[in-house]
């Protein structure tokens, strides 16, 4: 039996979701292949190469590939399945978008965002916004799944793996279906939202003001942005920031929650988080309940405070 | 040009779910049930498709048991011009629904399929990207646009860190995110006159497809709950908490 993990990377890096993974796929105790999917992987090949517990890096560099469509990446891991038992990938829009073409074409289940591997073919997903943990198991032949990074920890570095190259399949099959248009990227220097260390995040009482004010503390400590649904609706904050069932889910060391009231919807994509913090004006808010520290206050007021206590430091 | 939007009817996203006493399931039983409020997208973005004179039919169609009529007699209040309700008892996973709604496709001739990007039940998020795969066709997952064109669709999606715009040969999938628009309200009377139209019941067991689920249930459970922290007193104790737990 072996192990094939769809890796995440942004064309420079490999993304510490893939090491998450990788730690995922150690369940299986069978070896563990990564395919890279790209264009002009060198860096990100060697990069994969070296994570402990990876045997084989499967490197597949074409120009048409540069901004792979779902189409394409599930031709090419359809080309490469029939040596696999097990096909992973992190929870991520791309793995999202792909796997379940994969496993339809092969005629299997899929099992998305999985927390924990009970058993080879036994998973724990949630379900209803996080609030039910449903146990599953498949009698699949080939098991077709992505895996919550954040329920896993990253991989190290070892011994390196071998690195073979593939050649992207002749006519990629996307052609006569769908065509790359364009992207657009936004261009941040704070660490990204699944990964990171330190999260803050506001929600819909911040109105215009959620830059100026979660900016600074968020710069002081190194910490991502996020957002909840309702800020994001009403334009205060770019929708790659939501973090919830639908949007990004997060479990950072710390988690400051400005102006969030706390519904469920929210609560699923970052009660996992170490430590969270909520200031909210209303002391009966649901985020309390799921607070370690809670400050009952105005947030125009505490968290520039917060912000300039710790530039005191 | 045809458009067929997929629903369904899941436990209403205000409902904290309860779980049966022997932990086998979700207890759905006297529960308050809606449309999935990503498939509401999915029909309101037809209907849109519509007004600008892109699409001249909605037809929208869902799997399950005669309770599911209520879902279809929503969407047909907002305004779809023909309901499908596909009927069938067996427990529904996201392949078994693709391959249903892909036995209509090839019933109905459909230009697009739209459908909610997740099910807020099962969040999955499966059941488009598996459709589009049986079909051999292209798909457009999390869409918060949608412009059709010269046999085309191009959808701009939301993706990590920003958004990706694909072109996509009809017919195409393409799943509904949630800023892809607001859902009209459904008024009062549209709901009465939506009593009166007829839905087309089709038994699933007759479209010779194999839906049988392949993932079996084996627990359902409540997450650990959170301990309860404490409430500080004002910043000065926040950062100092802070401190002692070691997080800054
Ligand atoms: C299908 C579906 C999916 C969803 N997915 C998500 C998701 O992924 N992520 C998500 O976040 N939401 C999601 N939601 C929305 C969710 O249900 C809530 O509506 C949303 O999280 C509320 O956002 P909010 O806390 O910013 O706003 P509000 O509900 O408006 O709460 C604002 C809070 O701020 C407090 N406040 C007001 N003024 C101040 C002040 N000056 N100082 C301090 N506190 C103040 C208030 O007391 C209140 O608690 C989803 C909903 C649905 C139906």
């Amino acid at each position: 039996m072996t192990v094939l993990i769809l890796a995440e990377h942004d064309g420079k890096q490999i993304k510490k979701a893939t090491r998450q993974a990788v730690t995922a796929a150690a369940a299986w105790n069978a070896p563990i292949h990564l395919v890279v999917l790209g264009h002009e992987l060198q860096a990100v090949t060697a990069e994969a190469a070296a994570i402990a517990g990876v045997s084989e890096v499967i490197c597949v560099d074409a120009p048409a590939l540069a901004h792979a469509l779902a189409e394409d990446v599930a031709a090419l891991l359809l080309d490469l399945a029939p040596k696999y038992q097990v096909i992973l990938a992190p929870y991520s829009a791309a793995a999202k978008n792909a796997l379940p073409r994969v496993a339809a074409l092969l005629d299997v289940a899929m099992i998305s965002d999985v927390i924990s591997i009970s058993a080879p073919a036994t998973y724990i997903r949630p379900t209803y916004a996080g609030s039910v943990l449903t146990t599953v198991e498949s009698s699949d032949a080939v098991q077709v799944l992505t895996v919550r990074a954040s329920s896993f920890d990253a991989a190290a570095n070892g011994p390196a793996a071998n690195i073979v190259d593939h050649a992207a399949l002749a006519a990629l099959s996307s052609q006569n279906q769908a065509r790359f248009v364009s992207a657009t990227h936004t261009i941040s220097d704070r660490p990204e939202l699944a990964s990171a260390r330190v999260v803050v995040t506001g929600g819909r009482p911040l109105e215009t003001r959620f830059d100026a004010i979660l900016n600074p503390l968020a710069a002081k400590l190194g910490a991502a942005i996020g957002a909840t649904r309702a800020a994001v609706d009403a334009g205060f904050a770019p929708n790659d920031l939501q973090v919830g069932q639908t949007g990004t889910v997060v479990a950072p060391e710390l988690y400051i929650a400005a102006g969030v009231s706390g519904a469920a919807q929210h609560l699923a994509g970052m009660k996992d988080s170490k430590v969270i913090v909520a200031i909210n004006l209303d002391p009966d808010a649901a985020i309390f309940q799921v607070a370690d520290f809670g400050l009952v206050a105005d947030l125009f007021e505490a968290v520039p405070e917060l912000t300039a206590a710790l530039v005191a430091e | 040009m045809k458009v067929l939007v997929a629903v369904k009817r899941v436990v209403d996203y205000n409902i904290r779910p309860r779980i049966k006493a022997d932990g086998s399931d979700v207890d759905i039983a006297g529960v308050k049930m809606s449309i999935n409020p990503f498939d509401e997208i999915a029909i309101e973005e037809a209907l849109r498709l519509k007004e600008r004179g892109v699409v001249t039919e909605i037809v929208a169609v869902t799997i399950g048991t005669a309770a599911c009529q209520d879902v279809l007699r929503h969407a047909l209040a907002m305004g779809a011009d023909r309901v499908i309700l596909l009927e069938s008892d067996l427990e529904l996973q996201p392949l078994g629904v693709a391959k249903l709604l892909k036995a209509i496709v090839d019933k109905e001739q459909p230009g697009l399929i739209i459908l909610g990007k997740q099910a807020i039940d099962d969040d999955a998020g499966q059941t488009g990207q598996m459709l589009a795969a049986l079909m051999h066709a292209g798909q457009g997952a999390f869409a918060s646009s949608i412009t059709v064109a010269d046999g085309e669709a191009v959808v701009v999606r939301e993706v990590d860190g920003g958004t990706e715009t694909v072109a996509l040969k009809l017919p195409a999938v393409i799943t509904a995110d949630l800023r892809l628009n607001e859902p009209r309200f459904v008024k009062l009377p549209n709901l009465m006159m939506a009593k009166k139209k007829p839905i087309e019941t089709i038994a699933a067991s007759d479209l010779g497809v194999n839906a049988e689920p392949r993932l079996k249930l084996l627990k359902a459970a409540e997450p650990a709950e959170r301990k309860a922290g404490i409430k500080v007193a004002n910043v000065a104790e926040l950062v100092s908490k802070l401190r002692e737990a070691g997080a800054i």
